[in-house]
């Protein structure tokens, strides 16, 4: 039993729906309680969809537990087949029907409908929302590819005489930018001489599905939702995988490369299709202040990796975290961790994450919403690169995050939000300059920590409710001692990481700072302030210097450098 | 009633106390009791709100109302897994260690309620008990309370019933003390608003239920009057009853008229005649008079349909037909109780459709024929009905507005203009 606050990611049966939602003619009978309709919300309110997801959900009550809730599936079934006529049925179970056992999926296939019925077991106290997500486009697409398999020593034939065709495989209902992928790279393959025969199950029938094996290969877009039903088309029909994923210059040129050996085509002639202005963008002058700027990167395996490849490659930023919280992916996000020589976070705990982004410091957070809000809370710019999505994440424009085009998004969603070069050294010169003030806050993250008490985000931590202390009683009543000596511009949150934990309060061989080192470290600008407070303290703590002094912080500054 | 004519309908039409109920068993499309944490985590800043539950639990709170904002919030779900499953022995262990551990990390909390959801009713987990023998252990620091948000026995705001009904036992006694208790989530300026009229008449005390901290258990006993300010609290009441307390029968406070008269209802056990509580009003009554009027051309005539959300739905088809001239084609309940609802119904026009429950697939049918001109529904349903031309307004934002009293009349009118107004507004 695992105390959760935030998730990211649903149960696997939300995985379905995501399936199932994308595709057309397909209808998904849940054995569900009542409020897991509130599922429905996802796609009509975040992804703005402008039909119910093709899901009928049993609904039953305390009462029916007792009585027939196997007669309430098969009428479930009966009423979805009648009313919606689907070309194929998945039926499965969330987490509460799980519980009773009443084996929905082989209840509707008793009932002999004329149409494909697939029953889905997701286990919904082991796996979660992509897992699901991958298991029922796996079951749907062998349970209708089955009876145009080959036989098994059938040997897929040359292609010739013809553009080669491509299936793009995994983009679903709710999926992080996965609309705009899709046009993106078709438009990239057409431009290489590669034809995309299905894409599934985002827009795909049921007879898109059924003709899967007709395509010479398919190109994995999503490996969290497509990879496990394109091993299987491998190893049926013999169709090779393009595995790499298309996030950024560098991995859009490798994809390409890719399918020019699967497809039998020129790989240099293929790469060269690829045009788009990150490159050139990072390489003029004003980029210079990108450098080394520090990075931290969370979210699924598949973005998280390939953005660690886009900040340290392209952009030239350092990647301080990395990590991912679908564990069925941790192998990708240890082998990309260890090329940049860090320690892989894998987690689907917020928590940890939050405080592995206290710890690393970093100027910039490349995550999830979830990360978003905790880069709000401690300051710190933030870009969102994967799910779970939020209605921002669909936004009006066209806004691919894969091929040239995304990475022209890369490069501006990323680098926007961070200060320019010039500014930079402008605040570090005049701060005394009133609106570089310390007390106030930076003008470019009003958004992010409005100034006043009226703002929730300030609320708890500012108001004398007992809200305020954040879990530290202590704190009531000393504020005149102990914290003093932090410089004021963390007063209003006692996480934001720059504080020390208030929980434990200062420990006695914790280095105390003396006002005049107090007074000169805020003359550092707010966003290095944070490291240079902790960089300081930890020379402090290892010199066994007891008052930190101004000579202390400089060098302290000398002994880690000015990164 | 006094003052300017309130153009209320022709009461020949009203009353529909004994109106056939239409009940169709099929899909239901609403949010389970869990949901009411989203606003009873914000009403009591003193109490922690534990689901104990599977991962749709925890995504549904997360999802339901978009309240992912606030750094660590007043709620969570402890989430069952397969080897919790395995034995339930193990899983109160379990249990216990996830209360140690959150109550360390927040040591402010005064009131912890384990909320009950389908997968722990369904494997029967006792939540009472476990809250029994946690309160060996925690109190009197925390009081640990029980209930079940679960939506195999609980449509949305019913959570919210569940909640408060869990607190009756543990109100203390007041003897045969008068008082009045208010019972029902309301927003703090709304509470605010009715302190002091209810100040301005004499009558007091004033408490509600629930409070805002939860620490500050309102007493009841004999001389406690109870009136509803929300349609939701049916277990609640019914057990404040049978602590001795004496129920107020009242139209709901939506609207300048059923504001009046819940406020006459209210004032009636102190000998505060309608003609004073009249004169105290005048003034409010006067500006939300004037407040609707500006709706009334955009609303009056206009048919509206409403799918089953919270049980608010009597009150405001009836608010809406008779202060400002709306057409309630068919009003959907959740749950309808009808010794509560009573002098809701009798003020309801008879010539419409009353349903209970709800097969979702054939409501829709009905709510495309009747082709309203706007349709009350939960968000599932808004977008795809818009796509097919119709005006929707989210049922949720009904429940999460302060729209109770005279001074919130023209905000709660304002949320069905608006709307309208924007259909006919845009030009894309």
């Amino acid at each position: 039993m695992d105390l959760t606050i935030w998730t990211y990611e649903g149960p696997p049966h939300v995985g379905a729906m995501r399936v199932a939602t994308g595709m057309k003619g397909i209808h998904y009978v849940l054995h569900a309680p009542q409020g897991d309709t509130y599922a429905d919300l996802l796609f009509t309110m975040i992804e703005r969809r402008n039909h119910r997801p093709p899901v009928t959900y049993t609904t039953f009550q305390a009462q029916d537990l007792g009585g027939d809730t196997a007669g309430l599936v098969k009428q479930a079934t009966r009423d979805a087949y009648e009313r919606f006529k689907p070309d194929a049925l998945l039926v499965g179970a969330s987490c509460t029907a799980e519980l009773i056992q009443d084996d929905p999926g082989n209840l509707a296939a008793s009932l002999g409908l004329p149409v494909p019925v697939i029953p889905l077991e997701l286990p919904a106290y082991q796996r979660k929302e992509n897992w699901g997500a991958s298991e029922t486009f796996y079951q749907l697409v062998r349970a209708l590819c089955l009876p145009h398999a080959p036989e098994p020593a059938w040997q897929r034939p040359p292609i010739e005489g013809r553009r080669p065709r491509c299936n793009l495989l995994g983009p679903s209902a709710l999926g992080f930018r996965h609309r705009d992928d899709v046009k993106e790279i078709t438009r990239l393959l057409d431009q290489v001489g590669v034809d995309v025969d299905v894409v599934a199950p985002l827009g795909a029938t049921a007879h898109d599905v059924a003709r899967l094996g007709e395509a010479d290969f398919n190109v994995v877009l999503y490996p969290e939702v497509g990879r496990a039903a394109a091993s299987w088309l491998k190893r049926t029909f013999k169709q090779p995988m393009v595995e790499t994923v298309p996030i950024g210059v560098g991995a859009t040129r490798d994809f390409l490369r890719e399918v020019a050996r699967v497809a039998g085509l020129d790989e240099e002639e293929a790469v060269s299709v690829v045009s788009t202005e990150l490159p050139w963008y990072s390489r003029s002058v004003d980029s210079n202040y990108l450098t080394d700027k520090r990075v931290f990167i969370f979210g699924d395996a598949t973005h998280a990796v390939a953005a660690a490849r886009v900040a340290s490659e392209e952009i030239g930023f350092k990647v301080v975290g990395l990590g991912a919280y679908n564990r069925e992916f941790a192998r990708e996000v240890r082998a990309a961790a260890k090329k940049l020589d860090l320690e892989p976070l894998i987690t689907d705990d917020y928590l940890e994450v939050e405080e592995a982004i206290q710890e690393a410091a970093p100027e910039m957070v490349l995550g999830t919403q979830m990360e978003r809000h905790i880069a709000k809370r401690l300051g710190i710019f933030c870009s969102v690169i994967s799910a779970p999505v939020h209605v921002e994440d669909f936004p009006a424009r066209y806004s691919p995050q894969m091929g040239p085009e995304g990475a022209n998004v890369l490069f501006d969603t990323w680098v926007h939000p961070l200060m320019m070069g010039l500014e930079e050294h402008l605040l570090g010169m005049f701060q005394d300059d009133f609106e570089f003030s310390n007390d106030r806050t930076p003008s470019h993250l009003v958004a992010a920590k409005p100034e006043g008490s009226g703002s929730d985000e300030l609320a708890p931590a500012t108001s004398a409710a007992p809200d305020s202390a954040n879990g530290a009683p202590t704190r009531n009543g000393n504020g005149s001692h102990g914290d003093a000596e932090i410089p004021a511009e963390t007063r209003g949150s006692g996480r934001d990481g720059s504080t020390p934990s208030t929980a434990e309060g200062p420990g006695p061989s914790d280095p105390q700072w003396g006002d005049e080192a107090a007074a000169e470290l805020k003359k550092i600008p707010f966003f290095v302030r944070k490291k240079a407070r902790r960089n300081t303290e930890a020379y402090a703590r290892q010199q066994g210097i007891h008052e930190i002094s101004v000579d202390t912080l400089y060098e302290a500054k000398a002994h880690f450098g000015s990164r | 009633m006094s003052g300017a004519a309130l153009p209320v309908a022709d009461a020949g039409t009203s009353g529909c106390q004994d109106l056939p109920v239409l009940k169709q068993r099929g899909q239901r499309e609403v949010f389970c009791g869990l949901t009411g944490i989203i606003w009873l985590h914000r009403k009591m800043q003193d109490a922690f709100f534990l689901i104990v539950g599977s991962r749709t639990c925890a995504h549904l709170m997360q999802s339901a109302a978009g309240v992912m904002i606030f750094a660590e919030p007043r709620f969570g779900t402890a989430i069952m897994e397969e080897k919790d499953l395995a034995g339930m022995a193990d899983m109160h262990d379990e249990l216990d260690k996830v209360v140690s551990r959150l109550l360390s990390r927040r040591p402010e909390i005064r009131t912890l309620f384990l909320v009950g959801s389908c997968p722990s009713e369904v494997i029967k987990l006792d939540l009472s008990k476990a809250a029994e023998r946690l309160s060996g252990v925690h109190s009197p620091e925390v009081r640990i309370l029980a209930y079940s948000g679960s939506g195999i026995e609980t449509t949305f705001t019913e959570g919210e019933d569940t909640c408060l009904a869990s607190m009756v036992p543990q109100l203390p006694d007041d003897g045969s003390e008068n008082s009045l208790m208010v019972v029902g989530t309301l927003a703090d300026v709304v509470e605010d608003q009715m302190v002091r009229v209810f100040e301005q008449l004499g009558i007091g005390p004033i408490r509600f239920l629930p409070p805002r901290r939860s620490a500050d258990l309102p007493p009841v006993g004999s001389g406690t009057r109870v009136i509803m300010a929300q349609p939701w609290v049916n277990e609640t009441v019914e057990a404040l009853q049978r602590r001795g307390a004496n129920l107020i029968s009242a139209p709901f406070p939506f609207g300048v008229e059923g504001t009046l008269e819940w406020l006459v209802a209210a004032a009636e056990p102190w000998g505060v005649s309608r003609e004073r509580v009249e004169e105290v009003t005048a003034k409010a009554r006067e500006r939300g008079r004037a407040s609707l009027a500006r709706y009334r051309e955009v609303l009056e005539g206009r048919r509206i349909f409403f799918f089953p959300d919270s049980q608010i739905e009597i009150p405001l088809a009836r608010f809406l037909h008779r202060e400002l001239g709306m057409v309630p084609v068919e009003v959907g309940t959740p749950f309808l109780h009808r010794t509560h609802m009573g002098p809701e119904l009798a003020l309801l026009p008879r010539d419409l459709t009353l349903s209970e429950g709800q097969d979702v697939e054939r409501q829709l049918d009905r709510c495309m024929a009747a082709n309203p001109d706007i349709t009350v529904c939960g968000l599932g349903l808004a977008n795809p009905l818009e796509a097919e031309g119709q005006t929707t307004k989210w049922a949720i934002e009904l429940v999460f507005s302060p729209i109770h009293g005279f001074d919130q009349a023209g905000d709660l009118a304002e949320l069905f203009a608006r709307p309208l107004r924007r259909a006919q507004l845009l030009e894309v």
